[in-house]
């Protein structure tokens, strides 16, 4: 046999029948129709966008947006610019992939756990969740959600429980604490609750209670920034309640690898971490205010509140991730094999200590990377956010920006750079986490 | 019980076997077994079956026993509407009780065939639906009546489909290029036809064309001169209908359950061979098109197939010369059939990198081209291997289906929210919501249990 064909060198055939020749002819085909595609749709493009009168260029970010982005975290008004739209965008996306993220893996792992319990009934009904919300689109289901929660009650009518927390059709509502003492109300903060409720609206109330300094304090304060002056007791002590578990914990340890004792670890790492900066906030004399939702004239003030639209996203997307963090749960600890649970329990470990020590451990060498994927399937869906009218980076740059100044192809450009951003951090953070718990091989 | 001892009864002198406790058999057993073995267990059941009668009453009510079925105009006022599912509740209101399910009795056809059916045509998407059926029967099941005829008809059901459903007549170059398909590739399906050698010309040549029709629309709208135009004068501009002539039904009209299957099917079709091409790309030894495969596949699963859409809809109308209008359906079609191709690649390229090295050695040392070798030898394998991953990639293609409602076009979902925002029908959400969500179910839940069976099947000679 002779080895010419693979190394390139023919023995008297044409060259046409190179491999290498060959190959380098198709690149040449290929990238040259790609180049020759590309160049087609920017001349075109260039072409079309001087017809309609529309300068490329990222400039039309700094000018004023002109519309409100409100019913998310943080609202901007009409006269600030494209800019502060977007980043407003950008923290919705932010806050629903993370609390989707989180929820999602916690009701993924509860139902995964459910559904390989020896309990005929329990597993069950895990296996409905998951088989019922797996094969109904989530886009449906946002919608679906949505359409419930908007039949609740008007805020006149909230349904309320134990008077601080309400529900109705527009938010959900919930006591607000604040740290450290606030200042009075400033301009700017005068400012801000106009903003907030309409001057027409605002000056009936300052009538209605004759004069600025009494205006409702739930009002007042629900501008107000929930860590005042002083309230840096809160952060410090947080982390030194941090660094001292962390220290604890090698110490313990070392502890148990020297003296074979045991110490109950988790509770008191979990207790040093809440109670600390309580303790410490109460022992430092720190101002602690709780504020309640109030009902004035026909919405709420004050609080905390959730928009529905998030509600819906949130809660759609989080049972439908988690139908599929289930699965993969529990293909990853089908995975271990049975042997290892015998194993543990002949090492006289109890049936937590089996599962925390031996067989999750193996388990998440399965489960991490597939998980990866349905975080960023998350993500990505969470731009579904605007068929309920959250405004997250598609509803605000890539919705209403676009078409208000007709630059689609920075806004989409835009748009795409976030989600491609957002994945790259997910991959890359999930790939560190990976190898971390990857099996080391000798 | 028979009267023949076993070798155990004669050995041990012929006592006669007891039953089994009655805690360990028949219901109660079972209910020890698997309900009650141990605390924390019974306390399981005891929170499911709180679960399941706090929930399931609720549900059954609202669905089925007090729910309105079918539109009768009960109060009376010349239409059917919400109105006739109102109740009168205990404090003399007129109130939803239960579902209202005449929104979908009533929106039926909407529904199902979007505004199909205003020019009285219902009848063409019905009879596409049943082919789709006969055309379906022979590639899922092996035993199916007239197995050979159907497989032909499979073949031609897309072509059929296009005709039935669109009508209308079309630009001979049109015609040349849909319909010379059918033609260049059914040499490669059936290896003992007659006149393949033949018809093998029309696959080799079919390629060349296409690019030269490219070329030409290019330097039609760059120079403003057609080689095709020029040659063929008058005849590239006569439109004709390929099958007898039927009316043609603009995509704006289509709609519906309809319009669902209709992208759910192309993308399905199309994703398939174009991710193999993609993955075969990106294992490529050649750089550039490695590269470029790379760069496609991972940008498409990079951002959200909402962004895609938004660029079909924005930026594509940028991208050609004025006077080139691309269908909105056409448009949505691109995306979702790029969309699911990038995420097939990945799944294909799953089972190309399990299959041994030897394998791509042994079709090397058979000297067959690339081409022969991966069509003969390593697809076959590798596809096998992923049918899972592949029928996953084709639900959640299923499923993304709902997303073209964001630009405009008017799938089951999108008729059914434009359903619950007409004054006739609000509040209705849920009754419009979980008939689509039901809908979806029944075909996604097939297709997975479909792909269980598959499995089992095909898991021959590897069983231990």
């Amino acid at each position: 046999m002779s080895v010419s064909s693979t190394t390139g060198e023919t023995s008297g055939g044409s060259w046409l029948y190179d491999p290498k020749v060959r190959s380098i002819f198709a690149q040449v085909v290929v990238v040259g129709s790609v180049v020759a595609l590309f160049y087609f749709i920017i001349h075109n493009t260039a072409v079309n966008l001087e017809k309609r009168g529309i300068a490329s260029g990222f400039d039309f970010l700094w000018e004023p947006a002109r519309y409100d982005v409100t019913g998310g975290f943080l609202n901007v008004r009409s006269t600030q610019t494209h800019w502060d739209a977007f980043m407003a965008g950008l923290l919705n996306t932010f806050i629903v992939a993370v609390f989707g993220c989180l929820a999602a893996t916690f009701l993924g792992v509860v139902m995964g756990v459910l559904r390989l319990s020896k309990n005929w009934l329990v597993s069950k009904l895990a296996a409905v969740y998951v088989e019922t919300l797996r094969n109904v689109p989530v886009l449906l289901q946002i919608l679906f959600w949505y359409g419930v929660f908007i039949l609740m009650p008007k805020p006149k009518q909230s349904l309320a429980l134990f008077d601080m927390f309400y529900f109705n059709n527009r938010q959900f509502l919930g006591p607000k604490v604040f740290f450290g003492d606030t200042p009075a109300l400033s301009a700017a903060e005068q400012e801000a609750m106009i903003h907030r409720m309409g001057e027409v609206k605002y000056n009936k109330l300052v009538e209605a209670s004759g004069g600025v300094e009494n205006v409702p304090a739930a009002l007042a304060e629900s501008v107000k920034p929930v860590f005042g002056t002083g309230s840096w007791i809160l952060p410090v002590s947080l982390i030194i309640a941090i660094v001292g578990v962390v220290l604890f914990r090698r110490w313990a340890k070392k502890r148990q690898e020297n003296s074979g004792e045991q110490l109950p670890v988790f509770w008191i790492s979990a207790g040093t971490i809440v109670l600390f900066p309580i303790l410490c906030v109460l022992l430092s004399g720190t101002a602690v205010n709780v504020q309640y939702p109030e009902l004035i004239g026909f919405n709420f003030v004050g609080g905390a509140s959730i928009p529905v639209a998030f509600m819906a996203l949130w809660f759609a997307l989080s049972t439908y991730t988690a139908t599929f963090v289930a699965e993969i749960v529990r293909a990853g600890i089908l995975a271990v094999n049975y042997g290892q649970t015998e194993a543990s329990f002949a090492l006289g470990l109890r049936s937590g200590q089996a599962m925390r020590l031996n067989i999750l451990p193996q388990a998440l060498r399965v489960i991490v990377p597939p998980l990866t994927s349905q975080y960023l399937n998350l993500t990505k869906n969470s731009s579904l956010a605007l068929v309920v009218g959250y405004p997250d980076v598609v509803g605000t740059i890539g919705g209403i920006t676009l078409n208000q100044t007709g630059q689609a192809v920075e806004c989409i450009v835009i748009t795409m750079a976030v989600y491609l951003f957002f994945s790259l951090v997910i991959s890359m953070f999930m790939n560190w986490y990976n190898k971390r718990i990857a099996l080391v091989e000798r | 019980m028979s009267d023949t001892l076993r070798p155990e009864d004669q050995l041990g002198g012929g006592l006669p076997e007891r039953a089994p406790p009655p805690s360990t058999v028949g219901i109660q057993g079972w209910m020890r077994e698997n309900l009650f073995s141990g605390p924390i267990n019974s306390i399981g059941t005891i929170v499911a079956i709180g679960i399941i009668v706090w929930l399931l009453p609720g549900i059954l009510e609202w669905a089925i026993f007090d729910a309105t079925f079918v539109g009768v105009d009960a109060n009376g006022d010349g239409s059917i509407t919400r109105k006739d599912c109102l109740v009168e509740n205990a404090a003399g209101l007129m109130t939803l009780e239960g579902a209202c399910w005449v929104l979908v009795y009533v929106r039926w056809e909407q529904l199902i065939y979007g505004f199909y059916g205003s020019d009285g045509s219902i009848w063409r998407p019905t009879i596409a639906f049943v082919g789709l059926l006969l055309a379906i029967a022979p590639l899922l099941f092996d035993k199916v009546p007239f197995r050979r005829a159907l497989l032909w008809f499979a073949f031609a059901f897309p072509f059929i489909a296009v005709w039935l459903l669109g009508g209308g007549e079309w630009k001979l170059s049109s015609v040349l290029v849909f319909y010379g398909l059918i033609v260049a590739i059914l040499p490669l399906l059936f290896d003992k036809m007659p006149g393949r050698e033949i018809l093998l010309w029309v696959t080799k040549i079919y390629p060349l064309f296409i690019a030269f029709l490219l070329f030409d629309a290019i330097l039609d709208t760059l120079l403003g001169f057609s080689i095709w135009n020029t040659l063929l004068g008058p005849l590239a501009v006569w439109e004709f209908s390929p099958l007898p002539a039927l009316a043609e039904v603009s995509t704006h009209k289509w709609g519906g359950l309809m319009l669902t299957i209709v992208i759910g099917m192309v993308g399905i079709v199309l994703s398939l061979p174009i991710g193999v091409v993609l993955a075969l790309g990106r294992r490529s030894t050649m750089p550039a098109v490695r590269l470029l495969c790379v760069i496609f596949i991972e940008f498409v699963r990079g951002v959200p197939l909402i962004t895609l859409l938004f660029m079909a809809s924005n930026m594509l109308p940028l991208f050609f010369p004025e006077g080139i209008e691309l269908d909105k359906l056409v448009r949505a079609l691109v995306v979702v059939v790029a969309f699911s191709a990038a995420y097939m690649a990945e799944v294909v390229r799953g089972g190309l990198q399990a299959i041994p090295k030897g394998q791509y050695e042994a079709a090397d040392a058979m000297a067959l081209t690339y081409w022969k070798s991966m069509y003969l030898i390593i697809l076959p394998q590798a596809l096998k291997i992923v049918i899972p991953g592949i029928v996953n990639s084709f639900i959640g293609l299923f499923k993304d289906t709902t997303l073209v409602l964001i630009i405009g076009l008017f799938d089951i979902l999108g008729m059914a929210k434009a359903a619950v925002t007409h004054a006739n029908w609000i509040g209705l959400a849920r009754e419009a919501y979980v008939f689509v969500g039901v809908v979806y179910f029944i075909f996604c839940f097939s297709m997975s249990r479909y792909s269980i069976w598959l499995e089992e099947k095909l898991n021959t000679g590897h069983k231990r």
